[in-house]
């Protein structure tokens, strides 16, 4: 399946755009998706830690992946 | 773009336009209660001794509602608190310009101080927004590295 990972603070400059698309095994899970990102954009593994939120909710690495699910990748957050 | 989320005792706001601390205020305000604690960030002018120009601020939107959400939730589920504000700006923020107010109230002063400084605690390590530093010389993503 392909997915749309939406990007935001310095993993959007990662990427080089707001998002990006990526291949996926239809039964993937969010580890996978962070290996294939980070085989891609060797600079995420630099980062002091990132989480990747599916439809608006912080998942975990063995969350199963959708075709559909709003996926995002989110850097250490620094509001306030 | 602007989202606020309304309900008697919550008002949650993501704002390009400039905060208004006394707005925030009168929205808390109410009869039964006797104290306000309002929390302020403000945009400073330095970071570890090097001179700040501005911060951008940037935010998942959608997300950062639902974990605003969650926290004011948790606030009213912690302490006896009456109502809950929290407005946080995005986009370009000057020195001294007002990037996040808090504002929580209470019958007392202990649930509206305790539950004021939780959501602030809180909203730094859980809401998705970013803010990067623009200096004279180059730009840093806070705490995106070690």
């Amino acid at each position: 399946m392909n997915v749309n990972i939406l990007a935001f603070g310095i993993a959007k400059d990662i990427f080089g755009g707001p998002s990006v698309s990526l291949d996926l095994a239809n039964d993937a899970n969010i580890s996978n998706l962070k290996y294939l990102l980070e085989q891609q954009y060797p600079r995420l593994k630099k980062l002091a830690t990132y989480m990747v939120a599916v439809n608006n909710e912080y998942a975990l690495d063995g969350d199963t992946i959708h075709e559909r699910d709003e996926i995002a990748i989110i850097p250490p957050v620094s509001g306030g | 773009m602007t989202i606020i989320i309304l309900s008697l005792n919550t008002q949650i706001k993501l704002s390009v336009s400039t905060l208004n601390v006394q707005e925030c205020v009168d929205w808390v305000i109410s009869p039964e209660c006797g104290g306000i604690d309002v929390f302020i960030g403000t945009v400073r002018n330095a970071t570890k001794g090097k001179a700040v120009v501005r911060l951008e601020f940037e935010a998942y939107e959608k997300m950062a509602v639902k974990e605003l959400e969650k926290i004011t939730q948790q606030a009213f589920d912690k302490w006896p608190v009456q109502k809950v504000l929290i407005h946080h700006r995005t986009g370009v923020l000057q020195i001294g310009e007002i990037p996040v107010v808090i504002a929580v109230a209470a019958a007392h002063r202990d649930a509206a101080f305790d539950a004021c400084r939780y959501i602030i605690d809180t909203l730094k390590q859980t809401v998705p927004i970013w803010k990067k530093e623009i200096f004279e010389d180059g730009e840093v993503w806070v705490a995106a590295h070690p």
